[in-house]
């Protein structure tokens, strides 16, 4: 259990100081750098905690899909990284705002914890044999599967929408047409002539 | 062993590890195993670098290299020394930590992958539920490496092949996690060695037959994925010199190369466990042998002849093959692997479904 508990706040502890450095880090790519590995360290903590398809799926879509895809648009971006903190002092007070309605929620969320509103005591050991995946395929695709598919529909309908209000069609656009590219064969480029040789001497020569 | 160390030394030893903690006895012993395999995968990239130049140089009508060594097979370690003792030029205007880590962070995932990569029936690292995700989420991290390189250099050149390399890696990801699904459905498991077990029983039951487009998907995507010939645009010497590696020099490079040839192996191990059942032999069907005939039981070296033929494949594949045009490798995967992946997929669940073919006993 200590090694647990060592664990845990050594994770606990680089995760404070990822997050912390996304906010402090004046390079945006050092910033999109931390908060890559807040995400892996935020599922170490969740392999503690036995929910290892949780995990490896936070590093999977995140890690490995939605932060390439930021980290490429960041990289284009041409920031002037000694402007870039002009907005701390605009801001600070809707800043403070914020963050103190967090402080006082997860305040609310210990406390309730600590009148024994929940259980909160560790986790339910599991069984023998059992798979995470497979309990959580289970309840996913009976118990939930309409809110399932709403979100997938709902998923669906937000990437249509971003391409159609990004596709616009200019005139005297020229595209390739692949498909014709495809199926070009020889015979449709090149004409093979049989003809006599010039000279009536020439066959032996190469 | 015993012939090996003294009487004293064992006892010393013995003694020494009862009076370990079980948690120290299971660290120390992974630690162990994890070295253990970490070394044969090294020693294994600087083979698979002499294969290659074998393999093409035959190919081409050369012989290749012959003259460190017996045979030539001195030339890796030549190569090694070489890169090490070169020296590592950092830009003056590159982001210096990313540039150092960059190479670290492609050859880190392709190696750690192994940890659930069953060796043999009884022996795998960490036997995890997830063993499947896992692989997929660790070769999803390597496109880091890629990209911070790119990024880093401060170069035209470098972040062109940066992003030549991200699109592409993203793209043929889904088809290769798509064609993983088509596994996991037949498998039954997320489990490496579970999908394993369950192409036991002989050449028929492997895998490949019942997915034979998903296998191509696969095998193809990994070339994709990996960079390499005739996908490998994010180097382009012809046009963009070196891709992303184009500043990087000595032990750099090294790391670089070593990612690329350990990511092969890794895609190859992969796809020899996935469809072509592993370690399971190819004779295990052949009844006429006997029971338990040496040929029939599941073994490291059946895994291991897989592997080799599939890394032969990479060298062929580049041997034979001109570089794709940029927009047809998109095309390929988003416009052909994707649909061809998905279509199968709901071929496998309407048969398993309707109880008939390979699946029939999959719907219980």
């Amino acid at each position: 259990m200590l090694f647990h508990a060592i664990l845990f706040y050594t994770f606990a502890a680089i995760l404070v100081g990822a997050a912390l450095g996304v906010i402090f880090s004046r390079n945006p790519v050092h910033g999109v750098m931390f908060l890559v590995l807040a995400f892996f360290q935020s599922a170490m903590l969740w392999l503690l905690a036995e929910a290892e398809f949780l995990a490896i799926v936070l590093v999977l879509v995140y890690v490995g899909a939605v932060m390439v895809l930021f980290l490429f648009v960041v990289m284009m971006l041409d920031i002037n990284i000694e402007r870039a903190g002009d907005g701390y002092t605009r801001y600070w007070q809707l800043g403070i705002g914020i963050a103190g309605l967090m402080v006082f929620e997860l305040i609310q969320i210990v406390l309730m914890r600590g009148r024994g509103a929940d259980s909160g005591n560790g986790f339910a050991a599991t069984p023998e044999g059992y798979s995470n995946t497979e309990a959580l395929g289970a309840v996913l695709y009976t118990e939930h599967v309409y809110a399932f598919e709403i979100a997938a529909v709902i998923l669906l309908l937000a990437i249509i929408a971003a391409i159609t209000l990004t596709m616009r069609k200019r005139p005297g656009l020229k595209q390739q047409d692949i498909s014709a590219q495809v199926a070009v064969r020889a015979a449709d480029r090149i004409r093979v002539v049989k003809m006599d040789s010039e000279r009536p001497d020439a066959g032996s020569e190469s | 062993m015993k012939a090996l160390l003294p009487d004293f030394v064992l006892n010393i030893w013995m003694s020494v590890w009862g009076w370990l903690p079980p948690l120290m006895q299971y660290l120390v012993e992974t630690t162990f195993w994890i070295l253990v395999v970490m070394i044969t995968v090294i020693l294994a990239v600087a083979f698979t670098t002499y294969f290659e130049r074998k393999v093409i140089g035959y190919m081409q009508g050369r012989i290749g290299p012959n003259r460190v060594g017996p045979l030539g097979l001195g030339q890796p370690f030549a190569d090694v020394i070489k890169l090490l003792i070169k020296e590592v030029i950092v830009p003056g205007k590159s982001n210096r930590f990313l540039f150092i880590i960059a190479p670290l962070l492609t050859l880190i995932p392709a190696l750690a992958t192994w940890a659930v990569i069953p060796l043999t029936d009884t022996f795998v690292i960490a036997d995890i539920n997830a063993g499947l995700l896992y692989v997929l989420s660790l070769t999803s991290v390597g496109v880091y490496g890629v990209i911070l390189a790119g990024w880093a250099t401060n170069s035209k050149y470098a972040l062109l092949g940066a992003m030549r390399s991200a699109a592409q890696i993203v793209a043929y990801e889904i088809a290769m996690g798509f064609a993983l699904v088509g596994v996991l459905m037949a498998g039954g498991s997320l489990n490496l060695g579970v999908i394993t077990e369950a192409q036991s029983g002989g050449f028929s039951s492997w895998f490949v037959w019942p997915l034979l487009p998903l296998f191509f998907v696969y095998l193809i995507s990994g070339v994709a994925e990996t960079n390499r010939a005739p996908f490998d645009v994010a180097e382009g010497e012809s046009e963009i010199v070196a891709g992303f590696h184009v500043e990087y020099s000595g032990v750099a490079f090294a790391l670089f190369f070593l990612g690329e040839y350990a990511n092969i192996i890794l895609i190859s191990a992969l796809t020899s466990i996935l469809f072509l059942g592993g370690y399971n032999s190819f004779f295990e069907g052949w009844t006429f042998l006997g029971e338990g005939h040496f040929l029939r039981e599941p073994a490291l070296l059946w895994l291991i002849i897989k592997i080799c033929f599939f890394i032969f494949v990479f060298f062929w594949l580049r041997a034979t093959f001109p570089r794709y045009r940029y927009d047809q490798i998109m095309r390929l995967g988003w416009k052909v692997f994707i649909p061809v992946t998905i279509v199968w997929i709901v071929v496998e669940g309407v048969m398993a479904w309707m109880q008939v073919g390979p699946w029939r006993n999959l719907a219980g």
